[in-house]
């Protein structure tokens, strides 16, 4: 139950805000760990040592770092489109996509496809989230061709059949009932985002609304597949035991014939200016009460001033950067008030995000006392600075957790891949260390006062059912329908 | 769950292109605690852990108790409170964390190997291993904690299947116990108890530790001395007896109010060491473990939609673990999906993989053996394993050769002696209350 063992838990699912493997469901991920995920960011960036970028004729971008500890690479092709890309009605569409994309092509059909990267003792899988959809192969640094051979052809050359897209849309609807439906925490997680983003496309969840996915039609795939899988709106990210310029020129081999073609973005739907408290309850079978707060905040693509991200990086190392950090030290320890509770932040959010805060009552206390304990901490975080102890803390966690990052070539992958998705180029990682150990006391009270403020907060309460809420259930609406 | 247990069975060195496993340096520490040690200088950080025959199979008539003293150590030394300790890991960096399984307990720090600060965090971390206190403050939070922790687990439909499984499967056994405990058992624990298993399981003749990092052979015997010689000599526990199968085999349904219904399928399986062990490692792969090759997967998932999630693992235990079949479907389609699993299964034991299926699983385990220890925390997961269970040094280097080894007929011989589909515990929670 204790915070820190997700804060600490150093995988690539933890690395990304509301991402699915779709290949290979290893683990339920609990909303607690989904969010520690996010305040994990600011442990998740590399070292800046033998990185290299290349950008072929047609657009498509590479980037190789180089890490020769063991023979192995993993290879990693990130698309600009997830679900902030998709509109209403088709909501879902973006993760049903890169399941498909495992259909298979005429030169690989599916079979041919899982058989060739068993072969070699290859492990894939794929993730979507928000603002991109990755593909990912990890192998023994000789078989990288194969990697390549295989992304090049899918990125213009799946085939999409009605058979083979009526079977997925199933299993990701049976997905959908796994991850959310029947997890209370997680459809706080999804109300919550629901209530507080209402133009933004941020609204809606990455595995889409049940009801959408089953009006999805193959048409919808392929026009997406054909509108943002081009090698102009890809990044191809090698970590292992390669030599950059080796890299290149196999690239160049594999990807370097594919036709460029204009990405037509979608339209921005800023969210408008939240001016006032929100709150959503759910009411599910639980044996639980479970409390998330979610306040409007920039992320490094959009803040007006850029160390703005940083300072709100350091407030949640303050709150939950481990069990010395004040959520545990207080929340759980001192006034055991909380069973658990974690505070976090995706700073590399593409559009303006949450900054999130979550908790499960410890026995005899009710979700009301925790807000109001929360609201506390966060009063004092106004009120009065950090203690230099606390902050010198913060910093010296981001060092050792650089160097640790650096064990796992995953990981350097994915924060590479993420900060290209959000458009902040990948150089950024040199200078986080530096932005972080900037970063003043007077400017996390400065964050504090601006952001955490009820004006921008959305409140969501899980209150524990014995028996399934049916009040108000409407009829399934026409065509195929949900086996709810 | 599936992760863990594929990468607990499995370690192979490969043919041809890619290279062979780390040197694995092992010694005594002079009160006889084995300790394994890889160099790792790349980096300038150190993963240390120290396993003991001290997992919730220990927990005898008070389930939980493992895991209830694990979480107690880093809440009072006789110098340290929770609170200091936990500024004197994250003060330098540092990282410490424990966890309990069926056989072993696990208690590991993660550290920078700068001098000064490595010695902050390897002092604590001897301290909260050897001298805790067992505040009583701390006790009554984290048995509530662990309260709360089971009604998390009631709430989720996949654990309760899980439970239901391992008590089915196990009975009267030891590891018919969830690692969690549950409400009764919790309850009724005292601090007396947590002191008393502390004494008795955290001790020198129950210990091995598995170093990985960037230090030398040196510093890497003085951090082991120093650890094992604040040990207690103890006395090493009596083996856990083997678990007896139960006739008939259990046939559970657990109403839910949920949409999906969990599945579990299995029967006992393999300890740790058996040899048979390789074997149906590779036979499972073709059956359930290998992904999208997986028989398993292609028929419930690709081919029938019925399932996100579809698998099966043999998990070797130092007795009998279980072998396991997975999956959740709409309640609706649970008795469908149930059924196309056991036959996919019947028919697997009844006429073994073909031969392409064979030769393809034997590559791809081979193949994929440098991405099972192509870090740190991965090598410190094998060194452990190697040291508790008390396997070969040369595990990692003859672990292809034995995959190599594996024929049709064998796969075909030790499915069918040891799997049979009508004996197997079947176990579905979720749906609607029957008559």
């Amino acid at each position: 139950m204790a915070v820190v063992v997700w804060f600490r838990d150093h995988t690539l699912s933890c690395l990304c805000d509301a991402h699915f493997n779709t290949r290979t469901p290893a683990q339920v991920m609990s909303v607690i760990r989904l969010l520690l995920g996010l305040a994990f960011i600011c442990n998740a960036y590399a070292g800046m040592d033998g990185t290299h970028e290349k950008t072929l004729d047609n657009g498509l971008k590479i980037i190789v770092k180089e890490d020769h500890r063991a023979p192995v690479v993993v290879s990693q092709v990130w698309y600009r489109v997830g679900s902030a890309q998709e509109h209403n009605g088709i909501t879902g569409v973006s993760h049903l996509l890169e399941h498909m994309m495992f259909k298979g092509t005429e030169k690989y059909p599916a079979d041919q496809f899982t058989s060739t990267l068993a072969e070699i003792g290859a492990r894939d899988n794929a993730f979507t989230s928000r603002d991109y959809t990755a593909y990912y192969q990890l192998m023994g640094s000789p078989h990288l061709e194969v990697s390549f051979r295989l992304e090049s052809d899918r990125m213009v050359n799946l085939v999409l059949t009605q058979e083979d897209f009526i079977s997925e849309r199933n299993v990701v609807k049976e997905e959908r009932r796994w991850r959310t439906d029947d997890n209370p925490n997680a459809q706080v997680y999804e109300q919550l985002h629901a209530t507080a983003f209402v133009s933004s496309p941020y609204h809606h969840p990455v595995i889409g609304w049940m009801d959408d996915l089953d009006h999805l039609e193959l048409g919808d795939l392929e026009t997406w597949y054909r509108r943002w899988y081009a090698p102009n709106n890809a990044t191809l990210v090698v970590v292992g035991d390669v030599e950059p310029d080796a890299v290149f020129a196999l690239a160049d081999e594999h990807f370097g014939a594919l036709a460029n073609r204009p990405v037509r973005e979608s339209k921005p739907r800023l969210e408008f200016l939240q001016t006032g408290p929100r709150r959503v309850t759910v009411k599910a079978v639980a044996k639980l009460p479970y409390l998330m707060l979610g306040y409007k905040v920039p992320s490094l693509a959009n803040a007006r001033q850029d160390w703005e991200p940083y300072a709100l990086s350091v407030l949640s190392g303050v709150l939950d950067g481990g069990r010395s950090a004040r959520l545990s030290k207080r929340l759980v320890r001192e006034m055991e008030l909380v069973a658990s509770a974690g505070a976090g932040y995706n700073m590399l959010a593409r559009y303006p995000t949450l900054f999130l805060f979550e908790a499960t009552p410890a026995v005899d206390h009710s979700a009301e006392e925790v807000e109001q304990a929360l609201y506390a901490q966060i009063g004092e975080l106004q009120e009065t600075l950090v203690s230099d102890r606390e902050l010198a803390r913060v910093k010296a966690q981001v060092i050792a957790g650089e160097v640790y990052q650096q064990d796992q070539i995953r990981g350097q992958a994915g924060l590479i891949g993420r900060l290209e998705a959000a458009g902040l180029g990948w150089r950024l990682m040199h200078e986080y260390r530096e932005r972080i150990d900037a970063v003043t006391a007077e400017q996390v009270q400065e964050v504090a006062r601006v952001y955490l403020v009820e004006e921008g907060l959305t409140v969501g309460i899980l209150e524990p059912q014995s028996e399934p809420v049916r009040a108000g259930e409407a009829a399934p609406s026409a065509g195929p329908q949900t086996l709810y | 769950m599936r992760f863990a247990a594929c990468l607990l069975g499995l370690c192979v060195v490969l043919q041809g292109s890619v290279s062979a496993a780390p040197r694995i340096e092992q010694w005594h520490t002079e009160n006889s605690v084995r300790t394994l040690f890889v160099a790792a200088p790349e980096l300038p950080m150190l993963d240390i852990g120290v396993t003991f025959d001290a997992g919730s199979g220990r927990d005898a008539h008070l389930p939980g108790l493992s895991l209830l003293t694990h979480s107690l150590l880093n809440t009072g030394t006789r110098e340290l409170d929770a609170d200091a300790i936990a500024e004197k890991f994250e003060d330098v960096g540092a990282e410490f964390g424990t966890g309990v399984k069926l056989d072993r307990s696990s208690i590991s720090l993660r550290s920078l190997t700068d001098d000064a600060l490595l010695e902050q965090a390897l002092s604590t971390y001897i301290a909260v291993i050897t001298q805790p206190v067992f505040p009583e403050k701390d006790f009554q939070r984290l048995r509530n904690q662990a309260l709360t922790a089971i009604k998390d687990e009631q709430q989720r439909p996949g654990s309760i299947a899980s439970k239901a499984f391992y008590r089915a499967l196990y009975g009267d056994h030891p590891y018919a116990q969830p690692v969690s405990g549950d409400e009764s058992s919790i309850q009724a624990l005292t601090l007396e108890d947590v002191r008393e298993f502390h004494g008795q399981y955290l001790v020198a003749e129950n210990a091995v530790i598995a170093i990985v990092g960037g230090i030398d052979t040196g510093r890497a015997r003085q951090i082991s001395e120093r650890i094992a010689s604040s040990l207690p000599r103890g006395i090493r526990p009596e083996p856990i007896a083997p678990p007896v199968p139960r006739f008939p085999a259990q046939d559970l349904y657990i109403p839910y109010p949920s949409r999906q219904s969990h599945v579990y399928i299995g029967q006992l399986g393999v300890a740790r060491g058996d040899p048979d062990y390789f074997t149906l490692y590779t036979g499972n792969y073709i059956l359930g473990g290998g992904g999208f090759s997986s028989r398993l997967m292609k028929t419930v998932r690709v081919e029938l939609g019925l399932s996100y999630s579809v698998y099966s693992y043999f998990f070797p235990l130092k007795s009998s673990g279980p072998y396991i079949l997975g999956l959740q479907t709409h309640v609706d389609q649970a008795q469908q999906a149930l059924d196309v699993s056991l036959e996919t299964v019947e028919a697997f034991i009844r006429d073994g993989p073909g031969e392409e299926e064979l030769e393809l699983a034997k590559k791809s385990i081979i193949g994929g053996f440098p991405l099972r220890i192509d870090s740190n925390r991965d090598i410190l997961g094998y060194l452990s394993m190697i040291a508790y269970y008390g396997l070969p040094l040369d595990y990692l280097e003859s672990f292809s050769g034995r995959i190599a080894a594996v024929t049709l007929a064998d796969i075909r011989e030790a499915f069918g002696r040891r799997l049979h589909g009508n004996q197997m515990v079947r176990v579905v929670v979720g749906g609607p209350n029957k008559e």
